[in-house]
Parts: C-alpha cells; sequence; structure tokens
C-alpha cells in the first residue's frame, strides 16, 4: 500500500500528466492549424486544373458537356448524384447543376470538345462550327485554326492597347487640365490673362487629340470584332462568340498530363501578374497582391520608427514611476482594441480630419471633390501603423530590457554618451527583437481587413498607387487587397458558386504572401542574430 | 598601517562615504594610488571593494539612488566637482569588468570604439592605434589577420585581453580592474597577469581581486577592506608576510572570508 502510494506520489511529482496535457494541447493546436491550411490548398491548387470535360447523355433530355466536381448521395438517399460544371452561363443562366445517376444513360469524352474562357459570362463549352470575319479565312476550322485566328486578333488588340495607353494619358492631362482652370477660377484669375488663354488652347488641343483618339479607337475596335466564331453546345444550340471576347481556347480532353501541367502553370503566372475579370471572379489577382504588399509596406514604413523610438523613451529616458507604468499599461491593452475601432478612428482622424485639413489647405479650388478627404492607401497604412504599433514598442522594449547591464557600461567606461551607447551599442543588440516584433505587425496588419473597408479599400481600383504619372506614388489613391478580396467574392458577388475557387485561391495567396514575408524577416532576424548576440563561448 | 602614503600620488581618496539610498556601503575611507605600481584591494565578498572602485571613475552615477560624499583627486583635481566632464573623467581612468563585455562589433571596431565617440575620424590613428593597444594586450599575434571578424567569435580569455586592449587604446591614466580573471581559466589568468605586469610600466592599476595568491603575484600594494572600512594598507610584501591587524591576518591566513 505505501508503496503504491509513493509511486503515484512520484508520478504526479515528476509530472507526467502535466506533460501529457501539454503535449495534447500541442498536438491539437498544430493539427487544427494543418487542416485549416490543408483544406485551403487542396481547393485552391486545385482550381486552375484543366480537368475533362464529359459529355453527359441524359435518359429524356438533351445530352450536357460538363466538368464533374463530386458525386455525393441524392437527397432522396436512393442513389447518388453528381455536380457538373456546364459553363454556358449566358445559355443556361446556371454555371453548376446536379443530375441524379439514375437519369445518366453515358458519358463519354469527345476530343472536339472546346473550353473557352472569356471575358465575359465565364467559362464556354462546345464545339467549333465555323468561323467568319477577317483573320479567319485562311484558318482549318478546328482547336489550331481558332487559336491562330486568335494570335492574329490578339496581336490587332494590342496596338489596339496601345492606342488605349495613349488615351489614359491624354485624359490624365485633360484632368490635370480641369484641375488647373479649377485653381484659376478659385484665384479669382480674370478671364483675359494669358494663363487662362493658354489654357484653354491647350485644352482645345487636347480635346481635339482625346478625339481623334477616340474615333480611331471605335473604329479599329470595331473591325477586330468583325472575326467571330460559331460554337454549338451538346444540344445543338448555337452560340456566336467574337474572338476578341475570348480569352483562351483549349481542348481538355486531348491534352496529355504534361500538357495540362504546362496549362497549369500557366494560369498560376497569370494568377500573380493579371488584371481581375468578371467582376473578380476570374482572371489574376496582380492589384490586389500590389496593394496587399504596398499596404504592409508603408504600414511597416510608420509603425516601425514610431514603434521603435517610443519604446527607446519609455525604456531608457523616462523615469521609471507611475507615469511610465500607466503608459505602459495602455500600451499593452492597445492591441487587445478591436480592429473596427481603429478604422472607425482613423476614418475620423485621418480620413475626415487630417485629410479634409490638407484638402482645404492645399487644393481648396477642388472641393467638394475630395482629394485626400477620402480613403486612401496613407489613411488605411496609418491606422494599420496605429494598430499595430504596441506590438513593435513592447518587443522593443523586450529587447532593450535583455541587454545585459555591462554592455551598457563597457559603453559608458570609454567615455560615452547615454545617445552614443544607445545607437553603437544597444540598438545593434536589440535589431533582432525589434525585427521580432516587426514580423508580428506585418502578421498582424496582413490579416485585418474590417479596419481597412473604411478607410479606403475597394472592389476594383482604376489605378495602382504607382504609376508612370508624376508624383508615381499616389498614396491618396483607393485600392485592392486580397483580404477583402476574399469577402468581396466570396459573400458580395452575385454568384458566389462560380466565385468559390477563387475564394480558396485568394486565401491561398494571402497566406502565403504572409509567410513569404514572414520568412524573409525572419531570415534577416536571424541574419542579425547572429552579428550582434554570443553564440556559443 | 592605513596611514601608509606611497609616493608620486595620482589619485586621492579623501574621506569618502558612498550611500546606496539609505545604506551607506562605504565608511569615510582614504587611500593613496601611486602612479605606474599595481595597486590590489581585497576584502571579503560585499566588503565594498567593487563599490570603491566604481567610485573612481563615477561609474556609480548610473545608479539613481547613490549618493558620495568626501573627495577623490586626479591629478590633484576633485572628479566629484560640479565642473568635472565625467565623458573626459571616464577616458582618464579606464575600466575592465569582471565579465568581458565586448561589443557586437569587429575586434578592430571594439578597439577604437573610445576614438570613434571621442569624434576621432582618422583611419591612419585607428589603424596604429589598433596595432599598439593589441600589441599591448598581448592579443596582436592570435588575432591580427582577422581584425574585421566579429570579437564575439574569441575566446573568454581573448575577449578579457580585447577589453584590455579597447581601455588601453584611448591612453588613460589609470585603469580599474574588477576582478578580471574571476571567470577565466588557469591558463587564460595567468596571461592577463603577466600582461597587467608589462602594464604597470605605462598605467596606474587599481585591480580587485578576492585571489590573494593573484594580489601577492601582481600587486605593488594592497589594501584589505572589511564591511566598508579601509583596514589596512602597504605595500604588498609586507601586508602579506607581517600584516599589522588582526582582520588582515585572519583573512589572508583564510580565518574567514
Ligand atoms: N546597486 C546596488 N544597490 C544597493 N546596494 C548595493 C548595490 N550594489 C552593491 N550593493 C551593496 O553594497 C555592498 C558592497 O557591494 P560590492 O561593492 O559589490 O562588494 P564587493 O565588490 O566587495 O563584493 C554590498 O552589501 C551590496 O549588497
Ligand atoms: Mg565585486
Amino acid at each position: 500500500m505505501k508503496n503504491r502510494n509513493e509511486a503515484l506520489d512520484s508520478y504526479w511529482r515528476i509530472g507526467e500528466p502535466m506533460v501529457w496535457i501539454s503535449a495534447t494541447a500541442l498536438a491539437l493546436t498544430l493539427l487544427s492549424a494543418a487542416t485549416l491550411l490543408i483544406v485551403i490548398m487542396v481547393n485552391g491548387l486545385g482550381v486552375f486544373w484543366p480537368s475533362d470535360i464529359e459529355k453527359v447523355h441524359l435518359k429524356d433530355r438533351p445530352p450536357v458537356f460538363g466538368q464533374l466536381i463530386r458525386t455525393e448521395e441524392n437527397a432522396e438517399k436512393t442513389g447518388l448524384r453528381r455536380q457538373y460544371k456546364i459553363a454556358n452561363r449566358d445559355l443556361y443562366g446556371l454555371d453548376f447543376r446536379w443530375i441524379d445517376e439514375s437519369q445518366i444513360d453515358e458519358t463519354q469524352r469527345p476530343a472536339d470538345l472546346i473550353v473557352l474562357e472569356r471575358v465575359e459570362h465565364g467559362d464556354f463549352y462546345g464545339r467549333l462550327k465555323t468561323m467568319t470575319g477577317p483573320h479567319t479565312e485562311t484558318s482549318a476550322v478546328d482547336l489550331a485554326g481558332l487559336n491562330s485566328a486568335l494570335e492574329k486578333t490578339t496581336v490587332e488588340l494590342d496596338q489596339l492597347s496601345e492606342l488605349e495607353d495613349k488615351l489614359s494619358d491624354a485624359s490624365y492631362r485633360l484632368e490635370q487640365l480641369r484641375l488647373k482652370q479649377l485653381k484659376l477660377d478659385y484665384d479669382n484669375a480674370p478671364v483675359d490673362t494669358a494663363a487662362q488663354s493658354q489654357l484653354q488652347r491647350d485644352k482645345a488641343e487636347l480635346d481635339r487629340e482625346f478625339g481623334a483618339l477616340i474615333t480611331l479607337q471605335t473604329r479599329r475596335l470595331a473591325e477586330v470584332r468583325k472575326a467571330k466564331a460559331i460554337f454549338v453546345d451538346a444540344a445543338g444550340q448555337e452560340k456566336e462568340i467574337s474572338l476578341v471576347d475570348i480569352f483562351q481556347a483549349y481542348a481538355p480532353n486531348t491534352m496529355s498530363t504534361g500538357d495540362k501541367v504546362v496549362f497549369y502553370l500557366h494560369k498560376l503566372a497569370e494568377l500573380f501578374i493579371g488584371e481581375p475579370r468578371e467582376s473578380n471572379t476570374e482572371g489574376g489577382l496582380f492589384p490586389a497582391i500590389f496593394g496587399t504588399v504596398m499596404l504592409i509596406f508603408v504600414m511597416s514604413l510608420f509603425s516601425f520608427p514610431l514603434g521603435v523610438i517610443a519604446a527607446i523613451y519609455l525604456r531608457e529616458y523616462a523615469k521609471e514611476g507611475v507615469v511610465v507604468r500607466i503608459v505602459r499599461i495602455a500600451v499593452n491593452n492597445l492591441a487587445g482594441i478591436p480592429s473596427i475601432v481603429y478604422g472607425i478612428f482613423g476614418l475620423g482622424f485621418f480620413v475626415y480630419g487630417i485629410g479634409h485639413g490638407i484638402d482645404m489647405l492645399f487644393f481648396p479650388e477642388r472641393t467638394p471633390t475630395p482629394t485626400f478627404g477620402t480613403g486612401g492607401l496613407l489613411w488605411a497604412s496609418l491606422t494599420l501603423a496605429l494598430l499595430t504599433v504596441p506590438v513593435v514598442i513592447v518587443s522593443t522594449e523586450e529587447a532593450l530590457g535583455a541587454i545585459p547591464r555591462e554592455m551598457r557600461e563597457g559603453s559608458y567606461a570609454l567615455g560615452a554618451t547615454k545617445f552614443q551607447t544607445l545607437y553603437r551599442v544597444l540598438l545593434p543588440m536589440t535589431s533582432p527583437g525589434i525585427m521580432t516584433g516587426l514580423i508580428l505587425a506585418m502578421a498582424r496588419a496582413a490579416g485585418e481587413v474590417a479596419p481597412l473597408m473604411i478607410t479606403g479599400v475597394v472592389k476594383l481600383a482604376p489605378a495602382l498607387p504607382i504609376d508612370g504619372n508624376f508624383p508615381f506614388l499616389h498614396l491618396d489613391r483607393k485600392f485592392m487587397h486580397l483580404g477583402f478580396h476574399i469577402y468581396d467574392i466570396g459573400f458580395q458577388s452575385p454568384n458566389v458558386e462560380a466565385a468559390k475557387p477563387m475564394v480558396f485561391v485568394t486565401t491561398l495567396l494571402l497566406v502565403l504572401i504572409v509567410l513569404l514575408m514572414s520568412s524573409v524577416a525572419i531570415g534577416l532576424r536571424n541574419r542579425m542574430k547572429k552579428r550582434y548576440t554570443f553564440g556559443t563561448f | 598601517m592605513t596611514d601608509y602614503k606611497p609616493a608620486n600620488p595620482v589619485l586621492e581618496v579623501q574621506d569618502l562615504r558612498f550611500y546606496y539610498g539609505d545604506s551607506r556601503a562605504i565608511h569615510g575611507v582614504d587611500i593613496t594610488f601611486p602612479e605606474k605600481q599595481v595597486t590590489a584591494l581585497i576584502g571579503p565578498s560585499g566588503c565594498g571593494k567593487s563599490t570603491l572602485l566604481r567610485c573612481f571613475n563615477r561609474m556609480n552615477d548610473l545608479i539613481d539612488i547613490s549618493r558620495v560624499e568626501g573627495k577623490v583627486l586626479l591629478d590633484g583635481q576633485n572628479i566629484y566637482d560640479k565642473s568635472t566632464d565625467i565623458i573626459e573623467l571616464r577616458r582618464q581612468v579606464g575600466m575592465v569588468f569582471q565579465k568581458s563585455n565586448p561589443f557586437p562589433k569587429s575586434i578592430y571596431e571594439n578597439v577604437i570604439y573610445g576614438l570613434r565617440i571621442a569624434g576621432e575620424k582618422d583611419k591612419a590613428l585607428f589603424d596604429e592605434r589598433v596595432e599598439t593597444s593589441l600589441r599591448g594586450a598581448a592579443l596582436w599575434d592570435e588575432v591580427k589577420d582577422r581584425l574585421h571578424d566579429s570579437a564575439l567569435g574569441l575566446s573568454g580569455g581573448q575577449m578579457q585581453r580585447l577589453c584590455i586592449a579597447r581601455a588601453i587604446a584611448v591612453n588613460p591614466k589609470v585603469i580599474l580592474m574588477d576582478e578580471p580573471c574571476s571567470a577565466l581559466d588557469p591558463k587564460s589568468t595567468a596571461r592577463v597577469e603577466e600582461l597587467i605586469g608589462e602594464l604597470r610600466k605605462n598605467f596606474t592599476i587599481i585591480i580587485v581581486t578576492h585571489n590573494m595568491q593573484q594580489a601577492a603575484r601582481v600587486s605593488d600594494n594592497t589594501a584589505f577592506l572589511f564591511e566598508g572600512n579601509l583596514i589596512e594598507y602597504g605595500p604588498t610584501d609586507q601586508l602579506f608576510v607581517k600584516p599589522q591587524n588582526k582582520q588582515t591576518e585572519d583573512y589572508i591566513t583564510g580565518r574567514f572570508g
């Protein structure tokens, strides 16, 4: 009896159960994180795979072309039903269709079936019947012929896009003139001054240039649009499609696995560099990726120096006492405020306060149209900086506190001032700790959506925050963001089912970007650690 | 024999009292340190050796609650005068710590740190000082091929000698050493002791040690401190051979401490 008691006693004393509990907790955490990642990966990575398209012969209805999405038990629990993506939204109104297996006669994989990715209305599944118009006469009526005709139209479209660049440049200059005019009017310059008349002349000339460009563009576009092709769906219904509306054509049933891999990689590349189409449910994510990275970058630019300097003051200069203790508690608690509150503060303080102030001061002629007095990248970045600055402060303070006293004394003993000690010895030594804070701050910022929604994010931004027009960096512009993108296409788009793959892809991308930025920062931190701390000795 | 007054004084301490807040750690010490000699401060731990030593370069100023009464004269000038430039003082009174504390920089940058913060920019002077200081600290031959490597890659003994090189690079009058060998292995300790013998030719050295043999080996004079009081002070050979005071005798014969 005594022996057993002793054994039990030592069992508890060694803490075996605690080890088990903590191991289980860790395993559970890892498991849920891994599950989340796997779900995102499985759903996101498969989106661009060009699966085979089946021709499904039905018992008492016309046949359809469709890509098998999944099979599950039907509602009556009498058998299985399959979900097909049938595309051709403009013909059928729906992209997806459930078909009961009892209704299916047989399925085939016809080699001449073509998948079109279109600029509008999503994909089209069908057979090519005829082609008419320019570039199509010499082509054979098959996929190769279609592709060669498509290539030729693409060349023409490229030339047209040069025209478009000229157009947008002209319209930008027109806008600048309009603003100049507004300023002149506002300054009450008499109409007959040289400036006014010069402006009028400039404007007239630009207007002429603009008009000429527009006419040219309309005419050439009409010309290109004449190239058309007629397709038929499984039931024999015909559909005429302009070649310019076709983004890409391919026949998945004839592609080998190697072809499919190449195709898949192409699609991935397009995702990174392409513009979004179809109210963001298709095409690339470039503006959203760019916006997200830029937002985090500008945010770091503010929160990093601000946090570090604040922490230095708190730890090195402020006299330890009640006030400092209260400030420290406040900073720690700032991190716990819901982010939407920061968003509202950002809207009130930055947008309506500072932004509006800037407008009144520098662009009074443009009012009531706001320039800075509306949400934009700068204000969103500042709001996020405010949200993340406590993280930087806390980690910097901790890093400063962890430096052994001898390091400071060694520097003072050589006649260094407090400031010299700080920036020659302490700051380099704290840099890994500061980097840790920045990593946490960036990860937090990348995941925030709520405060952005009221400080400048939009579902479709007309222009990137960086372009070739002076001053090149336009922080007043609205921007796109992957996190908001997920919300927008997943829950706000008219065709949620069609948007679902994109939601997974966007999520995956956001996770990847955060991962990438963190890895870069962690790599940097490890290098600093090697340089500035004692390894083994 | 606390009224021992060696010739050529560099540092004279007069009735020094030191307080941590309300508690007094040094109770009125008078002591004179002669030029270009090694003086050892010995005594049981907690008796105030470090505190006294850190009064000589005003390192204790860093402690908010500390307070000093009395005088410390460096070349006849009281370093606790209002007009004293602490930075200049610390340049004249260098310090080597118990735990070696090289900065996370290259060996080269460590040595010229004192010059750099003084605003010196002359590259040729840097090169020259690095070599003379490292030679002076008996480290040159070991590191001359990797001057621009991190100082953190050195061994413990090398690091401590680097800290000595760093201290002598600014040409101080006095070098304070607070148990410089307590974290070193016997071989490194022997090297540092040998080095102190060399440095003695150019610098006045005050060394705190709790190792009696070390004090006997390296120092010219020895002061025995006990509970914040200077109990006995005299030439090392005399103090160790026939101490005047009962407490000193007990301590050096190992009867307490
Ligand atoms: N920073 C400090 N604050 C308060 N008391 C201190 C401080 N440093 C040392 N003391 C006290 O002063 C006395 C002398 O300490 P110290 O000079 O470090 O002794 P030693 O170096 O001889 O071992 C000790 O009683 C110690 O507790
Ligand atoms: Mg001590």
